[in-house]
């Protein structure tokens, strides 16, 4: 008998929509009957600005020279209505992250850093430390739901008050921390049993609503002596008219937070599909500062995955005023790093992906309450990688603003951008580059 | 976001100066209100068979002219009251006519409320100025309601403000936020509902409308609205006859009311009801969630 | 008693001037006149003065008190008292929403009702209300005590955590995770300890209490109705 030739056989062909991640998450929620949750930001892809690029210098328009022709990086926020502004020598400051979901070791090192390099560090939804503040030389206070911890003696104690609208990671959600997290320092802190789930409202107790807002802030300035600048963080969402109702509540400072801004620990559907890229958010908030004629006399504060200099540029040059950095940060400090690869091998992660920080088994030790682990972390030394990371994105910013001609970071505008993508372009609204093309200009 | 305030006359003496009144408590609610501010007036000047229209025109329209031109058309005795960019038309003749005839001759003017004793003024501009502008001070009413606007998710018009009407004498003004009205106004036009902005409380008051022209109670469709209007509000809702406040199941929206043997007065502050005559004797108390509460209505 | 009027001085002055006083001043009595509903009376108080409101405030009176002994003729808006960490405060009237929310110590009298989410998120304050009290009343209680003469609305207790409640009148429903619980002799002479600091003529044995059933302290698949 003759043998019959052996059929190809196609490549096998995974599902773009079933992929790998997605069918591990099924069987994930098959087997456990409870959603995942984890932590950090959203981690899909979507436009950022690594799709937008400066124009530089050419024949029209002349450079600065590096270090002699100063580039100024200061900033002043709050001057709206208090008495002692916060002056931050570079643009960049540390997000609002709870001593709970952070070591204190993890705490000290970005008080350390932030001080060093003149800027601000935040704290987050657990009350402010003795530690964080006799290390940071400027410290915002999160106003929270929860208000776990918030006593006038501390409010008085802040540079600046940050009442928290939400958050990127999750507009619409309230703080979360496991009860592996809730060691007996924490429970005292936030007031809470031992071991138990934290849930957080996601509405503050006392106001619903920018006009009940403004008694609240209003509140807030009677119990502090009007000394010192109210931001209001919000998660993008609707930014042009959140910017808006911030700036008729009475806030100084405007913090929008974009959806790959991170969280200690949520629902991950919450991360991924709720909230707005960082990139889409600034342009409206910035119109809307400019339509009540409060730019630059309102500060806006961006975050949501900012990284690196460039990002700190694109950020100024899209209207902001400074930004918020909260992964890079812990990145900076240790976060994910592949000498502890062994470690994460054995949770079943690997350095770089780690995200089940809930879990408080942190090898790096920033995200735990376990002594042994947070041990791993020398607050000193870390502080002293977070200085250096906050004045290298600063030098990249200056480098970036003296080839567009800039004695100011904060002299950079959109007419120094053009776009990779129609997404971007139509989000950052700026042209397509090489044409003059600005898709989707409608109303926001 | 918004203030919201309604006063009723209990007593016929207590209306010769309930413009007044409704004035300073619009005022007091400016904080929570900058971007625009509106009045319903209840004012029972007219006799039997005439009807009252408001109509919206630019700065320099000639109202003589138009109240000529009416004379002629509609009524030989017309009457048209200039208050600011608003003038107060009225007519012995039914609405429809006279709508009819306003909208083919001059298309330009918007009406903002009809009926036959409601008066509807409403504009950009902080509330202090706004009350000038239409002179409220000096007006007589048998109830009246206002509202101050902190705009949310629309823009910053005249058209947006409140109060919205969209039924003979009724208007209804809001104080929250609803969460869906853009499925609900499609709906509503649908139907049939006049409903000329996307602004959330335009959607609420067309949806009243909707369910009075339908058969409903007040009571029946307010009832009914709990049940398919999702979001934070209280509305304070103004009809020929008195006015009603309801809130929703949540109740996160602050509201007082207050009564003493001459008025009712209902606000989203205390502070609004503060200067209102006898109002420290007042007796005073929140509504409950969900809860409809009228007078007069 | 040093008497300001709220009519004619500015109540930024006035609370300055309150907040300022030290512990060892002679002049620590006030009475404050005409607030016609402004907000954030006598908040931020910080030594044990005290202060006297008389007529109707707005929201947030006394918020944040610490030490001060602060007392309304009238009645209160939103947030009364709210985040207080220790002192009294005591109203003849009503209070509104959110009366003593978040509050970590100190005792709120309030004599007659309150609105919704009394005592929301209270974090050890003591709140005793002679009238009653709305809906979500001690919504995610994490400490203190909450006594009710009169009725409580739907959702009592709702999430909550280690709040105690005592009840004199009719609860309408209780919010999950909140179960009645025994009244022991332990509880009846907590609770008799705290009328009396109240000053409110009640009998504890008239009281039922009622505490979280902790099911809600770790996430389980089976709590998903609650959820």
């Amino acid at each position: 008998m003759s043998q019959r030739p052996k059929t190809p056989r196609t490549h096998p062909r995974a599902s773009s929509i079933f992929d790998a991640y997605a069918l591990s998450e099924i069987r994930r929620a098959a087997a456990t009957g409870v959603y995942d949750i984890r932590g950090g930001g959203a981690k899909r892809p979507m436009p950022h600005f690594d799709d937008l690029l400066f124009l530089g210098a050419s024949m029209s328009r002349y450079p600065l020279e590096g270090y002699r022709e100063a580039c100024n990086t200061a900033v002043t926020l709050g001057d709206r209505f208090a008495q002692k502004p916060i002056e931050l020598k570079i643009p960049i400051t540390i997000a609002g992250m709870s001593f709970g979901s952070l070591s204190g070791q993890a705490k000290e090192a970005l008080g350390r850093g932030a001080s060093t390099m003149g800027t601000s560090t935040t704290t987050g939804d657990g009350g402010m430390t003795p530690e964080e503040r006799g290390h940071s030389t400027q410290l915002v206070y999160q106003y929270l739901p929860s208000r776990y911890g918030m006593n006038p003696d501390d409010l008085r104690k802040a540079d600046a008050i940050e009442v928290v609208v939400g958050q990127g990671a999750k507009p619409g959600g309230g703080g979360m921390l496991l009860g592996q997290k809730i060691n007996e320092r924490v429970a005292e802190m936030r007031t809470l049993p031992e071991g138990v789930d934290q849930r957080s409202a996601c509405r503050h107790p006392d106001w619903t609503g920018p006009d009940d807002l403004e008694i609240k802030i209003h509140e807030l300035r009677e119990i502090t002596g009007w000394q010192v600048p109210i931001y209001c963080k919000i998660g993008a969402s609707r930014p042009y008219f959140d910017t808006a109702l911030s700036i008729k509540a009475g806030a100084d400072v405007v913090v929008l937070d974009g959806m790959q801004g991170g969280t200690a620990a949520t629902q991950e559907v919450f991360i991924e599909h709720v909230g707005i890229p960082t990139l889409a958010a600034i342009r409206p908030a910035v119109q809307a500062l400019i339509d009540a004629d409060m730019h630059r006399k309102v500060q806006l504060i961006v975050s949501g995955g900012i990284r690196n200099g460039a990002d700190v540029a694109k950020c100024l040059a899209l209207g902001a005023d400074a930004v918020s950095i909260g992964t890079a940060a812990l990145v900076a400090l240790g976060d994910n790093d592949p000498r502890w690869e062994e470690d994460y091998q054995a949770l079943g992660s690997t350095a770089g992906c780690y995200d089940d920080w809930h879990e408080g088994m942190d090898p790096a030790g920033i995200t735990t309450q376990e002594p042994e682990l947070a041990q791993r972390l020398d607050p000193v030394a870390a502080g002293r990688r977070l200085a250096n990371l906050l004045a290298v994105m600063t030098l990249e910013c200056q480098t970036i603003a003296r080839a567009n001609g800039k004695s100011d970071v904060r002299n950079l505008e959109p007419e120094d951008l053009v776009a990779l993508t129609v997404e971007a372009a139509a989000m950052a609204r700026v042209p397509l580059a090489g044409t003059d093309w600005v898709p989707g200009q409608g109303t926001f | 976001m918004c203030g919201i305030v309604g006063l009723y006359a209990k007593r016929p003496a207590f209306r010769e100066s309930l413009g007044a009144h409704l004035a300073t408590m619009l005022v007091e609610m400016s904080d929570r209100g900058p971007d625009s501010a509106g009045v319903a007036l209840y004012r029972p000047t007219t006799t039997a068979g005439t009807v009252k229209l408001v109509v919206y025109g630019a700065t320099d329209f000639d109202w003589p002219a138009l109240k000529t031109a009416l004379a002629g058309a509609v009524d030989p005795e017309v009457g048209l009251e200039q208050r600011g960019n608003h003038a107060v038309i009225t007519a012995r003749a039914s609405l429809e006519a006279l709508r009819a005839w306003i909208a083919a001759q001059h298309p330009e003017l918007r009406v903002v409320s009809a009926g036959e004793i409601i008066e509807i003024f409403k504009e950009k501009g902080h509330p202090r100025d706004v009350v000038q502008h239409f002179g409220l001070e000096g007006l007589s009413g048998s109830h009246g309601l206002g509202h101050t606007r902190m705009a949310t998710e629309s823009a910053v018009t005249t058209e947006h403000s409140h109060p919205f009407s969209t039924g003979r004498d009724l208007c209804l003004v809001h104080n929250g936020s609803l969460s869906n009205h853009n499925r609900l106004r499609a709906r509503l036009k649908k139907a049939g509902v006049d409903i000329q902005t996307d602004n959330d409380s335009e959607v609420a008051a067309g949806y009243l409308a909707w369910r009075l022209a339908e058969g409903d109670s007040l009571e029946e469709a307010l009832e009914r609205g709990i049940g398919e209007l999702d979001g934070f509000y209280t509305f304070a809702i103004g009809t020929k006859e008195g006015f009603a406040v309801l809130r929703d199941p949540i109740a996160c929206k602050h509201a007082v009311l207050a009564e003493t043997d001459d008025w009712v007065a209902m606000a989203t502050e205390y502070r609004a009801i503060a200067p209102l005559p006898g109002a420290e004797q007042a007796e005073i108390w929140e509504p409950q969630p969900g809860r409809i509460y009228a007078w007069g209505a | 008693m040093i008497e300001i009027d709220l009519s004619q001085n500015a109540l930024r002055e006035a609370n300055q001037r309150l907040q300022a006083v030290a512990a060892d001043d002679n002049a620590r009595r006030f009475l404050l006149r005409n607030p016609r509903g402004a907000h954030a009376v006598a908040a931020g108080l910080k030594a044990p003065i005290e202060v006297t409101i008389e007529g109707h405030v707005g929201f947030y009176c006394a918020g944040m008190n610490q030490e001060a002994d602060v007392i309304l003729r009238g009645h209160a808006g939103v947030g009364l008292a709210e985040n207080m960490m220790s002192g009294t405060v005591r109203v003849t009237g009503n209070a509104s929403e959110s009366a003593g929310a978040t509050g970590h110590g100190g005792l709120l009298v309030i004599e007659g009702d309150t609105s919704s989410r009394c005592g929301i998120s209270m974090k050890g304050i003591d709140i005793v209300v002679g009238g009653s009290v709305g809906h979500m009343s001690a919504f995610m209680g994490q400490a203190g005590a909450l006594a009710v003469l009169g009725d409580a609305g739907p959702s009592l207790g709702d999430s909550l955590y280690e709040a105690r409640l005592y009840v004199r009148g009719r609860v309408e429903s209780l919010g999950a995770d909140c179960k009645e619980k025994e009244m022991t002799a332990h509880h009846l002479d907590k609770l008799g300890r705290l009328l009396e600091r109240a000053k409110v003529s009640a009998n504890p044995r008239d009281f039922r209490r009622y505490g979280s059933a902790r099911n809600l302290y770790n996430f389980k698949i089976d709590n998903l109705g609650t959820y």
